[in-house]
């Protein structure tokens, strides 16, 4: 008996300490103005300290019951403050939102962009912050073995060259931006067995011209488009639109594919399953 | 300078016919073979004998689709927005007596860029004929901007008062571009984004259609600025000094401005706000040729092009595979090219 209550006690112990603890120190009220972040928290299970998120935060569902107050370039300082954070996330490039915090006395977290081992490296980072460590550690573990088993399946295929199309005008090829050498969106292709056109240009986005893409030849072309740039009902004109280079062969070979879903453009802890749609989208076969 | 003119006996003056057809032979060869060396330059080297093969089916020959539907289009429309801005700046220049009026000062290009921000924010996608939406949207902003001026600077049958049109157009342009400040700024990230590249301006077309658009647009305005050189060496001098050397000063200005505006708006809907190219190379020209409008109409027309293609030209090699907006670069080379001639000359 009282060995019993000794241990009741003890455990007791150990849930106040541990609350304590994330109460305390660690228990924050954050608002993130980066969409990527945003996902991240939520992933992490930091969700419920997050009281504000940015104007185009939309993933997971419940941002959408939170404030929304801005983004890069319009953040509403007052409306941040009215939520009484204790931590802002914002862009790397809003050093003077960041002094007006510092004025006010609150934590600022800034993002920096970059390839996946920047991703991974930032949950641990917001794991540390806000007392999730533990599960921000078991997402990071989580994402690199979907990202090693894509790696995996398309091992052995051919790795055909690859033009990954992240933005350009509707209804023509003008002002195209593609991905070049450096970044998540460049890495992701290369673990789902691409190889990118533009892998030697050191930029994380490259504007091609005509002649360029001409010259590149790229056997597939792959478009990412957010939801709502392109209506589902518009994607086999927009395809169409590529035959005008007729000598590329991913025209002649009808391997041109229009790439619909927010998840596929976001730096955030959804990369798994956007790799995963690239490379069912590259080698179809390794998937069946 | 003008003292050595002056001495000069009247009869070592070459007659204008003489001093046009030297003009024009000289700028139209510089401007034939810029238009002929561009396409044969490029980020990627192209076999010519194998471009022109016929043998070879166009959908397999790369070197043919590189040199017809990459740089074929893209000097084209160089060569025809060049043209265009440059002789649409002498014409503002003249009319409204203002040595740094450019083809934007009315208000025509920010109308233009209103309505280009408006559909490619609001991703709108009517088309008419061979205008896409883009190129639509901004010929009719262009259109409602000169409108507007032309309605606020015009009193009914009298002369249009330079100082108004001035007024006008600079006030127009400030509010179109807060409007277009406006519009991007509730815009998101990839709409602001591509809408910031569209100002830069941009030849890279890929296809002929686009020139197709904007040729017979191009074509008018020309033609109306065939009738304008005697009127606008008169003009210049101003409005009472013009009438009395028997111009029809209301017509004169009606046509210069509609005709201006016209080339304006079509150079501007194929490809976006290229800065400099009208104002530096009419001044360019006149250092060169005088001051004579029907010489100087014509050499800017054809110097203009010849600019602007080399322009792209640089734009589209110096950095490759990665481009430099065409707007760019002629800021870049105009800006200094230019000064360096005003010292020179004082």
């Amino acid at each position: 008996m009282a060995a019993g209550s000794k241990k009741l006690i003890v455990a007791l112990l150990l849930i106040v300490v541990c609350f304590g603890a994330a109460g305390g120190a660690q228990q924050r009220r954050i608002v993130s103005l980066v969409p990527a972040l945003t996902e991240m928290l939520f992933a992490i299970g930091a969700g419920p300290q997050v009281v504000g998120v940015g104007s185009f935060d939309a993933f997971p569902p419940e941002v959408s019951k939170l404030p929304k107050v801005g983004a890069l370039l319009d953040p509403d300082t007052e409306r941040i403050l009215s939520l009484r954070p204790t931590l802002v996330i914002i862009y790397g490039s809003q050093t003077s939102l960041q002094d007006q915090f510092a004025r006010a006395g609150i934590g600022t977290y800034l993002y920096r962009h970059g390839g996946i081992a920047t991703i991974f490296q930032t949950m641990r980072e917001l794991g540390d912050t806000t007392g999730t460590r533990a599960q921000a550690d078991r997402v990071v573990r989580d994402l690199e073995s979907r990202l090693q088993a894509v790696r995996a399946r398309v091992r052995d295929r051919p790795k055909p060259r690859v033009l990954l199309v992240i933005d350009r005008q509707p209804k023509t090829l003008r002002g195209i931006y593609a991905s070049g050498g450096r970044g998540f969106l460049h890495e992701m292709l290369e673990i789902a067995g691409g190889r990118n056109v533009f892998a030697d240009v050191d930029r994380e986005s490259v504007q091609p011209s005509h002649e360029t893409l001409i010259a590149r030849a790229p056997e597939v072309i792959i478009e990412l488009q957010a939801e709502g740039m392109i209506a589902p009902a518009d994607a086999g004109g927009e395809k169409a639109l590529w035959s005008t280079m007729s000598s590329l062969p991913a025209v002649r070979t009808g391997r041109v594919h229009v790439l619909t879903g927010q998840y596929l453009v976001v730096p955030g802890p959804r990369l798994a399953q956007a790799a995963e749609t690239l490379a069912r989208t590259l080698h179809a076969e390794a998937f069946r | 300078m003008n003292e050595a003119v002056a001495l000069k006996p009247a009869h070592a003056i070459a007659p204008i016919r003489t001093r046009l057809a030297v003009t024009v032979l000289g700028f139209g060869t510089l401007a034939v073979v810029t238009c002929l060396i561009a396409p044969l330059v490029g980020s990627t080297h192209i076999s010519l004998a194998r471009a022109f093969d016929r043998s070879i089916p166009f959908a397999e020959n790369v070197d043919a689709q590189i040199f017809f539907v990459a740089r074929l289009p893209r000097v084209l429309s160089g060569a025809l927005v060049g043209a265009a801005l440059a002789a649409a700046g002498v014409v503002f220049q003249a009319l409204l007596r203002n040595p740094l009026a450019t083809p934007f000062t009315l208000g025509v290009s920010a109308g233009a860029s209103l309505g280009a921000m408006l559909v490619i924010i609001f991703g709108l996608t009517v088309s008419v004929g061979p205008f896409s939406a883009v190129p639509l949207a901004s010929f009719a902003g262009a259109a409602v901007a000169t409108a507007i001026v032309y309605w606020l600077a015009t009193p009914y049958r009298k002369a249009m008062s330079t100082a108004v049109l001035l007024l006008a157009g600079v006030t127009l342009n400030s509010f179109f571009s807060a409007l277009i400040m406006f519009v991007q700024y509730v815009a998101d990230f990839a709409q602001a984004y591509r809408a910031a590249r569209w100002l830069m301006g941009d030849l890279d077309v890929g296809t002929f259609q686009p020139i197709v658009a904007a040729l017979p647009l191009v074509v008018i305005a020309f033609a109306l600025f065939a009738l304008l050189p005697s009127a606008l060496n008169v003009l210049s001098l101003g409005p009472d000094a013009a009438a009395t050397r028997g111009v029809d000063v209301v017509k004169a200005q009606r046509i210069a401005f509609f005709s201006a505006s016209l080339a304006t708006s079509a150079a501007v809907s194929l490809a976006g706000p290229i800065g400099f190219v009208g104002i530096v190379v009419p001044h360019l020209v006149r250092l060169m040729v005088g001051v004579d409008h029907r010489i100087v109409l014509p050499a800017s027309a054809l110097f203009g092009a010849a600019f602007l293609v080399a322009c792209d030209l640089g734009a589209r090699t110096v950095l490759a595979p990665v481009e430099i907006p065409v707007g760019v670069v002629t800021a870049l080379i105009g800006g200094p090219f230019f000064l360096w001639l005003l010292v020179r000359r004082s």
